[in-house]
């Protein structure tokens, strides 16, 4: 098995604009490996530095230190970028085109075009239940169904790695199970998925290794089973390692 | 390339799907409508004033298309987050704010040739002439400075947070440009320093977009057409500007954190 996704010693401070506010440090030293096949849940509390992690990975936010790099290759090159699929937490997407004409806006960035496009528009809108909205606009689409044409998009080029942050928020149980099964599909394929998550019942399902941090910093990385050995649940797991304790409060 | 006219083909796309686009199209053409048909004594000294009128709407309004859309553009990719997936993608920066540019420009020419169609439509049922020659050198030269403006407002989108404040200051500075731009260096000339030459730093260094604004007294007075060597050389002028704007809103956006 070989390393798919590398983060090195990642370091990402933001500068307040105003002035006398201390700088915030929102990633500290943050070192992942992630290999090929694997489900990779990234745990961590509100505001812990998950979405800055992966906006390191995709280039949006430069590192202040250390580097992040996708199937070895920099990820300051925009090619590192051709095999991944991304979904971002909470996006909406152009409401004035229909869902197949965003997929075939995305696929024609991938250099996929003609039968070849048609073939993978087909397939995701089938895999994401979207085949019978395909020709609606997308500003006419629910909450659960937006998403449904994130993931849509994220699978367009057929990636080996998935980057999710955060796809079950927001979607109620049905939804959330639906995600779950693509998911869970995507691994069967042989995909790689790294995704963001604070709902600790669908990682302890999916997941094959975690890696948990808090305030920017990496607190505990392994199988689950290794993660919960001495505890119950998965939950009290995570409690316990962001320093939580419950009888305290 | 092929990126660049994805980029492009969705904004085109959005302009021909938002409905708010065609309200400022329909109503300068209603309006010089109106004012073609006013023209109840076929006097020649109104129907030059009414040329001058009507083209001088079309440049107003096509500023307003040019600017309003463009300052748009990444904001909105922004607000909704769209950048994010966007970027994802092998993509570079520079390719999004190059196909954003020309999906812009493309729909500013498409804005140009309706309405100077509509222009000679109009002016040839009252004088029962086609000036054709003077038109397309107004017309060219016209979609050169949108293509300026349209560089300096996506330039602008990036530096300014709001687009509206953006479009007012933009708007501002091509009005300013239009109407004192030429006489500058008169105005510098009995000033004192360092005034003087600040104000003639300011004359050469402003993209002088008078020079297209005023061929429309060509078309007005039906006098000779330009040069076209001349006609080259300014669209080549423009060119630098539009290329400048370019490579300066790249290089900001090059090194901005997306989140
Ligand atoms: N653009 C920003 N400017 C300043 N601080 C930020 C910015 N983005 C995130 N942060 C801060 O960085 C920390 C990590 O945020 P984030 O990565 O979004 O957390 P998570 O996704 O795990 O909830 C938070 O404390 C947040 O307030
Ligand atoms: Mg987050």
């Amino acid at each position: 098995m070989s390393v798919i996704l590398k983060t090195d010693k990642l370091r990402v401070e933001y500068r307040s604009r105003e002035l006398g506010q201390a700088v915030k440090v929102a990633l500290n030293g943050l070192d992942l490996e992630v290999s090929t096949g694997e489900v990779f849940g990234f745990l961590g509390p509100n505001g812990a530095g998950k979405t800055t992690t992966i906006n390191c990975l995709l280039g949006f936010v430069q590192p202040t230190s250390g580097a992040a790099s996708l199937f070895g290759i920099d990820v300051r090159q925009p090619i590192a970028r051709q095999r991944i699929g991304y979904l971002p937490e909470m996006t909406y997407y152009y409401k004035f085109l229909t869902g197949e004409e965003l997929l075939r806006f995305y696929a024609s960035i991938f250099a996929l075009t003609g039968a070849e496009a048609d073939k993978r528009i087909d397939q995701t809108l089938k895999l994401v239940e979207l085949d019978a909205a395909r020709k609606r606009l997308i500003k006419t689409y629910s909450k659960g169904m937006q998403q449904r044409v994130g993931l849509a998009q994220a699978l367009i080029n057929n990636p080996d790695l998935l980057i999710l942050d955060e796809p079950t928020s927001g979607l109620d149980p049905l939804g959330r199970m639906k995600v779950r099964d693509i998911i869970q599909r995507l691994k069967n394929e042989g995909k790689t998925v790294f995704f963001s998550s604070h709902e600790l019942g669908e990682v302890e399902t999916v997941c094959d290794r975690v890696a948990i941090i808090a305030e920017g910093s990496l607190k505990a990385a392994g199988r689950v089973q290794e993660i919960m050995r001495g505890h119950p649940t998965l939950e009290k797991a995570f409690l316990n390692i962001i320093g939580y304790q419950a009888d305290k409060n | 390339m092929r990126n660049v006219l994805a980029i492009a083909k969705v904004v085109l796309l959005e302009m021909y799907r938002r409905k708010e686009f065609y309200v400022l199209f329909i109503l300068t053409i209603v309006i010089c409508l109106i004012m073609g048909s006013i023209n109840i004594f076929n006097d020649n000294q109104i129907i030059r004033y009414l040329k001058d009128l009507c083209l001088l709407l079309i440049w107003v309004s096509s500023l307003i298309i040019a600017i309003t859309m463009t300052a748009r553009q990444i904001p909105a990719e922004r607000e909704q987050r769209t950048l994010l997936p966007l970027l994802a993608k092998p993509l570079s920066r520079n390719q999004l704010i190059f196909g954003k540019f020309l999906g812009c420009w493309i729909v500013c020419g498409l804005a140009l040739i309706c309405f100077y169609a509509f222009f000679g439509a109009l002016a040839a049922s009252r004088e029962h002439q086609w000036p054709l020659l003077h038109y397309l050198q107004a017309a060219f030269l016209h979609w050169m400075v949108l293509g300026v403006v349209v560089a300096m407002s996506l330039l602008g989108s990036l530096v300014f947070a709001a687009p509206s404040s953006n479009s007012t200051i933009i708007f501002a500075i091509c009005a300013a440009i239009m109407c004192v731009g030429r006489y500058l260096d008169q105005i510098a000339a009995p000033m004192h320093e360092p005034a003087r030459s600040i104000v003639y730093f300011i004359y050469y260094a402003i993209p002088h977009l008078e020079i297209p604004f005023g061929m429309r007294n060509l078309i007005v007075h039906d006098w000779p057409i330009i040069g076209w060597n001349f006609v080259f050389l300014d669209a080549l002028y423009l060119l630098a500007y539009l290329v400048f704007f370019l490579i300066a809103a790249g290089l900001i956006f090059r090194r901005r954190a997306i989140n």
